[in-house]
């Protein structure tokens, strides 16, 4: 068995679903919901650093439009241990992950995913129920929740729920590892920021991988 | 020259990162800017550069486009490396400018992001705003990639002042999609390109008091007709000149250029014809009909001012049908630019194939992989048949 009927038939047999479904070319995409000023196109560069240091290719690009704060906003990655050459939005992502909760029943989040996607919310409710808000009741979607607005508030001093997501990504997902991501993003930014906010931005995401929930 | 590179893919940079970051490597004399939509971060970065002392360059801040063009015609007549970047309806308003540079065969680097020329007003990527400029004496170069936009630039500098072009040119990336994404950048170091660069030192200028010249005086028929064809023989002359230096880039850097890039071409018997960012779709369509034993390519032009005809020509022959993705329409009734330039580069050749025209991408239009996909779908029924049903059409409209 060659190598190409080889990944057609995995493919076929469900163990490569969430990856982008042409040709040989597997991307892991994930789709970033949130609301303008909440950090997920920051979010979705940061992801992008830390993948990338770990050796992978990375794209991490926001879906612009008119700026409105509070408005709906989608920032997007592609992660890959391939070049990644393809252009153009990401519409099947394997890879969900909400900041706002309350876009979920007005934003279509769950469009293009495939039937075991990856959801990670940034909600107090537990899985269970984000599932059925989601519409996912009876699917092999894995659902997970963390209570990112608490933990920033508490580690950043403002409520910023891409940091813990962050690292609740890091712990259900293969994207990126918790250390890479602590590490990287002191030495990415201790130019940009204060020592202090660099410090509660790395509990935050020490917090968001120990606390998410579910799956 | 021994191979510098600062990083291997170990860094991430946005399209208009890497070009800013470029422009301080290469450290110009002069930039006059006017910022636009999505090419602002470019001079947004830049002027950082200028402002935290990384670099020399004058940077001055104009009142528009056209005065923008106007400083950097004035500065490099007198003698100055001058760079700017805009995009769209900065280009357009550059316009009289342009012909201006070339004309006086200015050397001025401008970098382009692609972005659709209103009306209706529309901020992203198509490239009807450097396809408009297609004729304007400036030679263009287009960038698939983050990477290939920072290489671009950087050759760019050697190519425009190489004493046998000595025109103005512009290093093209579609807005947003390459301009706005994060993607692994190698770069290399200040010194390297320093060193690539050097300075620049032209024959004449207006400061040269040892050597004085008149720049752009006013010709009558027996001088303009000349002056025209030394500046159009420059212009056939420059397309050796990419090449030589994308050699010399390939030694310093490892990545090598040509005018074109073909994609699985060779034995291709379908093929589509695709600039910038939407080339890297087109190449994963390419793998997945590869996959499935179809003989299909892709050709890339990087080069496309001036055009390389005879090369397109060569590349294509002997094809059964090929389709020209156009991100811009000339709205003459005969589909877009870079269609109506192969199919006539094709013209004379015995084996030329079937071609069609397919509008795709304008206003910032998503373009994915089955699109393409689609598109070699109609490509194999024109081989199949031997007909074109529709020579022209828009994609996913």
């Amino acid at each position: 068995m060659g190598p190409l009927l080889l990944y057609k038939a995995l493919y076929f047999m469900g163990f490569l679903k969430g990856k982008e479904r042409v040709g040989m070319h597997a991307y892991n995409e994930v789709r970033w919901h949130g609301r303008a000023q909440q950090g997920v196109v920051t979010a979705a560069k940061v992801l992008a650093e830390t993948a990338m240091k770990a050796g992978k290719n990375v794209q991490a690009f926001p879906e612009f439009g008119p700026e409105r704060m509070g408005a709906p906003v989608k920032a997007y990655n592609r992660v890959s241990d391939n070049p990644i050459r393809v252009h153009g939005q990401v519409t099947e992502p394997s890879f969900v992950l909400i900041a706002d909760p309350t876009l979920i029943g007005m934003v279509p989040v769950t469009s293009g995913t495939p039937e075991d996607a990856i959801y990670i919310v940034n909600s107090t409710k537990s899985p269970d129920v984000l599932r059925t808000e989601l519409g996912l009741d009876g699917t092999k979607a894995r659902v997970y929740t963390i209570d990112a607005d608490h933990i920033s508030l508490a580690t950043i001093g403002r409520v910023m729920p891409n940091t813990p997501m962050l690292g609740a990504v890091a712990k259900v997902t293969d994207l990126i590892g918790i250390e890479p991501l602590i590490e990287g993003f002191k030495d990415n930014y201790s130019k940009k920021y204060s020592a202090k906010i660099i410090e509660g931005n790395q509990n935050a995401m020490q917090r968001g991988f120990e606390e998410v929930k579910g799956g | 020259m021994t191979a510098v590179a600062q990083t291997q893919r170990e860094t991430g940079l946005t399209g208009n990162s890497a070009i800013a970051y470029a422009m301080m490597q290469i450290n110009p004399d002069v930039c006059p800017a006017y910022p636009i939509t999505p090419s602002t971060s470019v001079i947004e970065e830049f002027s950082s550069y200028v402002a935290d002392g990384k670099v020399e360059t004058e940077l001055i801040p104009t009142e528009s486009e056209h005065s923008a063009m106007s400083a950097g015609v004035g500065a490099s007549a007198a003698g100055a490396r001058v760079m700017t970047a805009t995009s769209a309806q900065g280009l357009a308003l550059m316009w009289e400018m342009l012909y201006i540079a070339s004309g006086m065969r200015l050397p001025i680097i401008l970098t382009d992001v692609n972005r659709a020329l209103s009306a209706p007003i529309n901020i992203h990527c198509d490239h009807s705003d450097t396809m408009g400029a297609r004729d304007s004496g400036w030679l263009q170069l287009y960038s698939e990639t983050v990477q290939e936009a920072y290489d671009n630039l950087i050759m760019a500098v050697r190519i425009a002042e190489d004493k046998r072009v000595q025109l103005p040119i512009m290093v093209c990336l579609d807005g947003f999609i390459t301009s706005h994404a994060i993607e692994n950048i190698s770069l290399l170091s200040t010194e390297a390109v320093q060193g690539f660069v050097g300075e620049y030192t032209p024959d004449s200028a207006l400061l040269n008091v040892e050597n004085p010249a008149t720049f752009g005086a006013m010709t009558l028929p027996y001088a303009y007709m000349p002056l025209k064809k030394q500046q159009s023989d420059a212009m056939t002359a420059s397309k050796p000149v990419v090449e030589e230096i994308a050699a010399e880039f390939a030694l310093l850097s490892g990545r090598n250029y040509g005018l074109l890039e073909e994609y699985k071409l060779d034995d291709a018997e379908v093929a589509i014809v695709v600039l910038n960012s939407s080339a890297g779709t087109v190449k994963d369509a390419v793998d997945t009909l590869r996959a499935q034993g179809k003989k299909v390519g892709a050709l890339k032009p990087r080069l496309y001012r001036p055009f390389p005809h005879a090369e397109i020509a060569k590349a294509l022959s002997g094809k059964k049908a090929v389709c020209v993705l156009d991100r811009a329409d000339s709205m003459n009734g005969f589909g877009g630019p870079l269609f109506t330039d192969i199919r006539s580069a094709l013209y004379s050749d015995a084996n030329r194939p079937q071609i069609i025209d397919r509008i795709y991408g304008l206003g910032g239009a998503d373009f994915r992989v089955n699109d393409a996909l689609g598109v070699f779908d109609e490509l194999f029924k024109v081989q199949e048949t031997g007909q074109v049903d529709e020579l022209i059409k828009y994609l996913t409209v």
